[in-house]
């Protein structure tokens, strides 16, 4: 199996920043934004989305919210599988009623994990909208689910596996395809 | 029908044929024949004396869910045994001559073994008054082992006068030493392990304390005493003492505290529990030493039987006892023999001929000579067996030997000159009915 | 993790781990909406042979939080149903299709029994037996402890190096037993205080030290004091003499409290006895965590739920180390 390499460091620096601007553009500001990392690599991206925009020109930092939404108790495939420990939720101080939560994970597959992150928003909050940033989207939903920020569309085979690396978690950024057979 | 037995060895390890008719050895030799005589191929086979058991639960009359003299002596004669002493904890009390006697015609009837009736020490077995003891001694049953098993005679006056009054007799109290004030409620031996487990103990002393107690007031009395089931490293003590001293004590221990120790109970698996309980290694060797030194007089199995209900339980709720006729040469052999401390000529006296005697038993006393009764069994020591169900001939598999593996294996058992086992296997009730008839007329 | 039978069998790594998930849980018990979807559709069974509401209702609470359905069942063991009622109510509860069963029952070893019984397929969860154990007090007690210490920096941490005191009727504890273990595995020392007539024969091969006097341990500056309830049958049997003598010797009182460093917690598992094991003013002061208890057990017992129950199930064999993927 061949791993190849379609995000660099700059390229995922390049995406984070674009999605930060999207973001930014899309809400008419940074008010009353929540950004909610799906854990585990999505909560150090949300955390860099957040650091981005709050150094953006004009930007309040201090509007800027950022925490953690584990959705491990609300997936449906708890009894298919060995027991999952769950992850810390941080939800910020503020909660997220009346606000517009912003979801980041790091790749969107199927869409399961992200219906199992809004039943487990229903339970903690009525937010005024919820949004969806993705550093990579490799399709193949099952759901009708669809990300509104998109870091790079990697259409993919179900045969082939994405493996994001980040900084923070593996020590390296990088996104890479392993499984696919050349063209 | 007459018996020849051909090539056994007998304990002492020379080979000799055996020709048995009507109830007795009438020779032994080499190449000898008879017309007419069932023939049985001892080759390899060791031939042991007729094993007695002074210490069985037949359960009947009373618990016959448990046990009947039929499946009891069923399952002795596959072990082994020609001969089984009947506690008398059965329902009503064997505490007359009436219950005495109806327990010796249904063994006697049934012909698999020699059943002698114990008798109570007290009416009832309630500790407050002597039952007829004289009564029972005269009957038919000639009852001359006493005892209240299951229960202790603990208070002080009363095994005295108990003691005094069967010399009388001829007769011996068989004590199950338990003080119940220090074992009230006790589930296991008293332990490190019984406080982790949250079992409550049953300690050493308990036991110890009774036969320090007894051997004196039998000293004191001039009278006989049997200590039952013997399962510490102290009793032990305090028997060698008190045989050093001249006191007439025998005792016993089963082969249960031979082999198996209280880490047994750590998984709360019933089948371990018993009373008096497994204890520890120090405990065990020490009894196989006394054993052998002849401080322990007898193996007897204190044979328990109970349903299955009354160990499906939780381990407070769970009934004490364990099946053991069937299983007790066996383990006498794994835990004394095969270890290097006894022969089997050691065990032939400790299982047959010793407490035959305590017993007052006859017949037992020159086994193997022309003119003895015909009570022996052919074993062989050779084989190893799982120990599982179809092992047990009794009414209960309350075995803590299933799922192990145990040596040896008894062939054929000749009770007053009529095979009770052959090939291994039971011989047909009618047909050891109709021996036993014979025999008795 | 199939049971939770004992805390003797649990790592120091499942242990941490279990008290990890108990940190989320009690999350759970801060929203609004208290109630996750984990365990939608799976049957816990209490099965309550001895008289608890306390725990009962901690229990089923926690079963409720995750989505789970409660049966109720309180069978009070009698003589007249000896050996009949375990087998009988364990086979009836599978036939309900309990996936879960709590047990409290008189006879130490009970839970242990009917797990390996095959009665059930069930997982087990052990709420007390006899005087054995009750693993998920002492779980609850250790989270306690290591939340006040770390609070919300709990995550990952045992209790290296902390010192607890346990005293009371060490002998009839379950709780003491269940926390003698469960405390030192986390890194704890503990030291057990009793009267020798309370102490269980070979106490000195547990992993903790042993005195008669109270005092003396107070003295000694213990970061935590873990009282026991006494029970007045004690008195009958002779383990002591008369409850006045018991509670000067070895009862928490506002003067031990008082001497007492003031960081020191004092705990208790309920329900308690004001005024003989401890008095009144201990056990509402500040440093009393028997409310805390009492709510992180809801917690814990909904990790322990949790790790039972929602993974796929088990087969007998592995029995209780916690297998977790993170």
């Amino acid at each position: 199996m061949t791993a190849r390499i379609v995000l660099h460091q700059a390229d995922i620096t390049r995406a984070l920043t674009r999605i930060s601007h999207e973001i930014l553009e899309s809400n008419r500001g940074s008010n009353d934004l929540v950004l909610l990392g799906i854990p585990t690599r999505g909560v150090a991206l949300a955390r860099r989305i957040g650091d981005i925009l709050g150094a953006i020109d004009g930007v309040d930092a201090s509007t800027i919210t950022v925490g953690a939404l584990d959705v491990t108790m609300y997936r449906d495939d708890l009894s298919r599988n060995p027991t999952r420990a769950p992850s810390p939720t941080e939800i910020p101080v503020g909660g997220i009623d009346g606000k517009t939560v912003v979801l980041v994970d790091d790749v969107l597959y199927s869409g399961r994990t992200i219906r199992a992150a809004l039943d487990a928003i229903n339970d903690l909050g009525r937010p005024r909208a919820v949004r969806l940033a993705t550093l990579v989207d490799r399709g193949h939903r099952e759901l009708p689910i669809r990300a509104d920020f998109v870091g790079k569309n990697l259409p993919t085979s179900a045969s082939e596996r994405i493996n994001v690396r980040i900084q923070e978690i593996d020590g390296i950024d990088e996104v890479t395809i392993e499984g696919s057979t050349p063209a | 029908m007459s018996i020849l037995v051909t090539g056994a060895r007998l304990p002492d390890g020379t080979s000799t044929d055996i020709l048995v008719d009507n109830g007795v050895i009438t020779e032994l030799g080499t190449s000898l024949s008879a017309a007419g005589a069932r023939v049985i191929d001892a080759a390899g086979l060791t031939a042991l004396p007729g094993l007695v058991d002074l210490h069985t639960h037949l359960r009947e009359p009373g618990f016959e869910q448990s046990e009947t003299v039929l499946t009891g002596t069923r399952a002795a004669a596959i072990g082994g045994f020609t001969a089984v002493f009947a506690m008398a904890n059965t329902s009503p009390v064997s505490d007359t001559a009436g219950v005495v006697e109806q327990v010796k015609s249904l063994g006697d009837s049934y012909g698999y073994a020699t059943v002698r009736p114990i008798g109570a020490v007290t009416v009832g077995l309630a500790g407050e008054r002597l039952s007829e003891i004289g009564a029972m001694a005269q009957s038919r049953a000639k009852v001359r082992v006493f005892s209240d098993d299951g229960k202790c005679v603990s208070d002080a006056l009363l095994m005295r006068r108990a003691l005094e009054y069967v010399k009388t007799f001829d007769g011996v109290i068989a004590q199950h030493s338990q003080e119940p004030r220090l074992t009230e409620g006790a589930q296991m031996n008293e332990s490190a392990l019984s406080g982790e487990l949250g079992l409550a103990g049953w300690p050493a002393v308990a036991e110890e304390a009774i036969i320090a107690r007894d051997v004196l007031l039998a000293q004191h009395v001039g009278a006989r005493l049997h200590v039952c089931h013997v399962s510490t490293a102290g009793s032990v003590d305090v028997i060698r003492w008190a045989k050093a001293r001249g006191i007439d004590v025998t005792a016993e221990v089963t082969p249960h505290h031979l082999l198996l120790t209280e880490q047994l109970v750590r998984g709360y698996d019933s089948r371990y529990k018993v009373n008096p309980p497994l204890r520890r290694d120090e405990d065990v060797l020490a009894l196989r030493e006394a054993l052998a030194d002849g401080t322990i007089d007898i193996v007897a199995t204190d044979h328990a039987p109970h349903p299955v209900e009354a160990k499906e339980c939780s381990w407070d709720e769970a009934a004490f006892g364990m099946v053991g006729l069937e299983s007790a040469l066996s383990v006498v052999q794994a835990a004394v023999v095969d270890t290097g401390l006894m022969s089997l000529a050691d065990v032939a006296r400790a299982l047959s001929s010793a407490p035959a005697a305590i017993g007052r038993l006859e017949g037992y006393e020159a086994p193997f000579t022309v003119g003895s009764s015909a009570n022996f069994l052919l074993y062989d020591p050779s084989v190893t067996r799982a120990f599982d169900t179809s092992l047990l001939h009794g009414k209960s598999i309350n075995s803590p030997y299933l799922g192990r593996t145990l040596p040896g294996q008894v062939m054929a058992t000749i009770h007053d000159g009529y095979a009770t086992v052959l090939d291994g296997a039971l011989v047909d009730a009618d047909e050891v009915a109709a021996a036993g008839q014979v025999r008795h007329g | 993790m199939r049971h939770l039978l004992s805390t003797q069998d649990l790592s120091r790594d499942a242990a941490i781990a279990l008290l990890d998930v108990a940190e989320d849980m009690s999350d759970v018990g801060e929203r609004e909406v208290k109630k996750i979807p984990a365990l939608r559709g799976k049957t816990v069974v209490n099965l309550f042979f001895e008289d608890s509401t306390r725990t009962r209702i901690s229990f089923e609470a926690a079963a409720k939080r995750l989505s789970a359905d409660v049966i109720n069942f309180s069978a009070k063991g009698s003589s007249v149903s000896k050996g009949e009622s375990l087998k009988d109510t364990a086979q009836t509860l599978a036939a309900i299709g309990a996936d879960a069963v709590v047990i409290r029952h008189q006879s130490s070893g009970a839970p242990r029994v009917l797990a390996d019984s095959g009665w059930i397929d069930a997982g087990i969860v052990n709420a007390g037996d006899g005087t054995h154990e009750h693993p998920t007090q002492a779980l609850l007690d250790a989270f306690t402890i290591r939340r006040r210490l770390h609070g919300t920096a709990s995550r990952g941490r045992g209790l290296d190096g902390v010192t607890v005191t346990i005293v009371g009727d060490i002998l009839h504890s379950r709780v003491a037993r269940s926390n003698a273990w469960l405390l030192t595995t986390l890194g704890a020392r503990v030291h057990v205080v009793a009267p020798a007539t309370l102490l269980p024969l070979g106490i000195d091969s547990w992993p903790v030290t042993v005195g008669y006097d109270l005092d003396e341990a107070v003295a000694a500056g213990p970061d935590v004091v873990m009282m026991l309830r006494i029970q007045s049958e004690r008195m009958h049997a002779a383990f002591f003499p008369t409850a006045r003598e018991y509670s000067r010797q070895w009862g928490f009182d506002d003067e031990r409290l008082a001497r007492l460093p003031a960081a020191s917690l004092v705990m208790h598992p309920g329900p308690m006895n004001r005024g003989l094991e401890i008095s009144a003013g201990a056990a509402d002061s500040p440093q009393s965590t028997v409310l805390e208890q009492v709510s992180n057990g809801v917690s814990i017992r909904m990790a322990v739920l949790y790790l039972l129950l929602s993974g796929e199930r088990l087969t007998s064999g592995s029995t209780h180390t916690a297998e977790v993927t993170k």
